[in-house]
């Protein structure tokens, strides 16, 4: 059949199985509105800022294990675009965007909103097509939903110049993708896994350490709490691993690396194996490289071979996809039917409970002093039963909510960690709602980053989203308060507002909820009205203790065992 | 050290931007590079060469296979190999100069007397210094030399 390409983009994202795009039109994309308007198949959800398309198409993504979509006009539309496809990119999201270009014939003559957005994207994605031909269309989107989903996952651009929309060919869809130049791998080399199984059931002091990977690879979580218990080894999080098991699994000792507990961290340097599974040594985990589990013989388990021996020398690598491989490595642990060195993982853990008695995330919170942001969590956690969806921005803020919350599930806690995106958490939340209107779905935020993408208020109120905004306003940039105060001598440079606004009246203005809260009952009391039953969005923000700094802490250079733990 | 590689890439648009991108953005060292299309025009060889520890090059070597274009990458230092460059010099006809460089393998390929002549000389990338090395500097007009292109010794071929 003859279809215009506007026609083929509909048709193709129909029998991708898309439901709903994020996105803003322009001039480059008109043909493709024209179509998206007169189709029912998938919903467009219109944002107010193009960065944001691509953070709700990735919390879509995210929460709901499918591709995130979104579609922006060229030259200033895509150019928005570029910090959530590397935000995409860096934390391995499936995000694929459609980008308008100039008519074929322009192109290269810098004509109105031209950019060369291949060459502009080409480090901040997985991959980049332009299209050069109507004919090719089809065969480029599917590839694009196939790079973004398949392997490690991550962001493509698919570039379609204007004159495209209206050009006519016979629709043809290619049944299949296949790439002789791109083939991941999945399964696990069978005779490393043999020996990684060895190793594991040798060790004296064993460590599992799980990453994204794992909210990638789906169902793998479940498989992951198997193995811990059948090896009797502790389980630590990366920041975009958390939920992988469950926060009160007696086998979980919390999230490692900067802001990781002190058990985590001196399990990971006193650790006589360590096993990665789906994380990839981010300095942000690792402190100083060569004090870096020192006395452990690493396995990593990843399905993007660059990322083994990248950062960190391994001594058994296993490329191929998380849940395969662990499957693999259950089934032959059951194969050799072989058991963990009982007595050599008793003291273990006693030992790991020593460093657990630390309590190194304890806090105080008084009755009349000034709210704790560990406390707003906690509080948010047991209100939610620990069931939300819960979305950051960048900061103090995230980090508490990645220590004080407790994930139950994988795909729960939508983060920025690759990129450490500020303007992340709202949009992402947004996205998120789109594939769970009825769940939970919280927002924390800072006074500072909340300001980044705050306009997506009104893309929550348009589709009447139930999102909790929970801003933790220390009316400073926290996180680099921090740092200035810790590494600076306290210099505070450019690093608080004057002029804050009144949020609650600005969410207003947007249409939801907006509640001040200065004391714990006002707090109680805006927890109960923003869980209750709401039209809309519900905006609290709340006055927390100023100068909280985030504990426990490794200072960037420092080794993981050299925490400053208040 | 000093690694020679050979890449097969999808011929399509945009490929070796990729390439040098990637090591732009990494850090990494281009020595040379090399690419042409070959005999299925549907792919195109590289040979490049760069250099760096054992951990940079077998990144490196991951990196570039990374790239969704890239259908194999071979580092052909480690085995038996044959690499040959090419160059061309053109300098003063001067003296005995025009046939001290024939004498030393370079063929003649455009000639005024007393005027000046073009030179142009194959071999392996030492072959190409050493000759560079021989012409009197101070005769040179201009000169311009290729990378190496290199193939593994032996029947099997690095093809698709
Ligand atoms: C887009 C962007 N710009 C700058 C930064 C650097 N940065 C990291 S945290 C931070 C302060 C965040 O302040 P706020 O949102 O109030 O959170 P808090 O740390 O106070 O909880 C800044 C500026 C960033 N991560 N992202
Ligand atoms: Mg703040």
């Amino acid at each position: 059949m003859q279809m215009t390409g506007a026609e083929i983009f509909v048709e193709c994202l129909k029998r991708e199985g898309v439901e709903v795009i994020f996105g803003y039109p322009g001039g480059a994309v008109l043909p493709i509105y024209d179509a998206i308007f007169q189709q029912s198949h998938f919903k467009h959800i219109l944002v107010r800022h193009e960065q944001a398309a691509l953070h709700a198409a990735n919390g879509y993504a995210r929460v709901s294990g499918k591709c995130g979509v979104s579609l922006v006009t060229s030259g200033p539309g895509a150019t928005n675009a570029i910090t959530g496809l590397a935000d995409s990119n860096a934390d391995s999201i499936p995000n694929v965007c459609f980008t308008g270009q100039v008519p074929l014939a322009m192109i290269g003559t810098d004509a109105f909103q031209e950019a060369d957005i291949i060459g502009i994207t080409r480090s901040a994605t997985k991959h980049n097509f332009l299209v050069k031909d109507v004919k090719d269309l089809a065969m480029t989107i599917r590839q694009a939903f196939h790079i973004a989903t398949t392997g490690r996952p991550g962001s493509v651009v698919v570039d379609i110049p204007k004159d495209l929309g209206f050009a006519k060919c016979e629709f043809v869809w290619p049944e299949e993708v296949n790439m002789r130049s791109y083939q991941p791998k999945t399964a696990g080399h069978s005779g490393q896994i043999k020996k990684a199984i060895k190793a594991m059931l040798a060790a004296k002091r064993p460590m599992l350490y799980s990453g994204g990977g794992i909210m990638n690879a789906q169902g793998s979580a479940s498989l992951l709490k198997t193995l811990a218990h059948q090896l009797n080894a502790p389980v630590t999080n990366t920041l975009m691993g958390l939920g992988g098991i469950p926060y009160d699994d007696s086998h979980f000792v919390g999230m490692l690396g900067m802001h990781g507990t002190y058990e985590a961290n001196m399990a990971v340097s006193h650790c006589d194996l360590l096993v990665s599974i789906g994380a990839r040594f981010d300095d942000r985990v690792t402190g100083r490289l060569d004090a870096f589990a020192p006395d452990a013989k690493i396995i990593h388990i990843d399905v993007d071979p660059t990322s083994i021996s990248k950062n960190v020398d391994v001594d058994l690598p296993i490329v191929g996809d998380v849940g395969i491989v662990l499957q693999q490595m259950l089934d032959e642990l059951s194969h050799q039917g072989g058991v963990p060195d009982v007595e050599a993982l008793k003291l273990w853990w006693q030992q790991i409970d020593e460093w657990r008695a630390k309590d190194s995330l304890g806090f105080e919170q008084s009755n009349e002093g000034p709210i704790k942001p560990q406390t707003v969590i906690r509080k948010v956690h047991d209100i939610t039963n620990g069931d939300a969806i819960v979305t950051t921005d960048v900061g103090q803020h995230q980090m508490w909510a990645a220590q004080h919350y407790g994930f139950k599930k994988p795909h729960k806690f939508l983060t920025s960690g690759g990129l450490g995106t500020m303007g992340y958490g709202l949009p992402a939340a947004v996205g998120a709602a789109m594939a769970f209107p009825d769940e939970p779905i919280v927002v924390f935020t800072g006074d500072a980053s909340i300001q980044m993408c705050i306009q997506e208020l009104a893309t929550a109120y348009q589709y009447r989203q139930k999102i909790v905004v929970v801003l933790l306003n220390n009316a400073y940039m926290g996180m680099v308060r921090q740092w200035q105060e810790m590494f600076h001598e306290s210099r505070f440079s450019h690093s608080y507002f004057d002029s804050l606004p009144d949020f609650a009246k600005l969410a207003e203005a947007y249409g939801g909820v907006g509640i001040t809260v200065d004391t714990l009952d006002e707090l109680d009391k805006a927890l109960e009205v923003a869980f209750g039953s709401q039209e809309s969005f519900v905006f609290i923000d709340i006055a927390v203790a100023k100068e909280e700094n985030v504990f426990p802490m490794v200072p960037a250079g420092a080794a993981l065992n050299e925490m400053v733990l208040a | 050290m000093r690694h020679t590689i050979t890449i097969l890439v999808e011929n399509e648009f945009g490929v070796l931007t990729r390439i040098a991108g990637l090591f732009s953005a990494r850090g990494y060292n281009i020595e040379t590079l090399n690419v042409a299309p070959t005999l299925d025009e549907t792919v195109s060889r590289l040979t490049l060469v760069t250099y760096g520890d054992e951990k940079i090059i077998e990144q490196i070597k991951k990196q570039l296979n990374k790239l969704i274009p890239v259908i194999k990458v071979e580092d052909i230092s480690y085995t038996v190999h044959l690499e040959r460059g090419m160059l061309m010099v053109k300098a003063i006809d001067a003296g005995d100069l025009r046939e001290k460089a024939e004498q030393a393998g370079a063929n003649i390929i455009d000639h005024e007397a007393g005027n000046y002549f073009i030179a142009e000389f194959a071999g392996t990338p030492e072959a190409l210094d050493g000759f560079l090395a021989s012409v009197d500097d101070e005769y040179v007009i201009e000169s311009t030399r290729t990378g190496p292109v290199g193939m593994r010794r032996g029947s099997k071929g690095f093809v698709v």
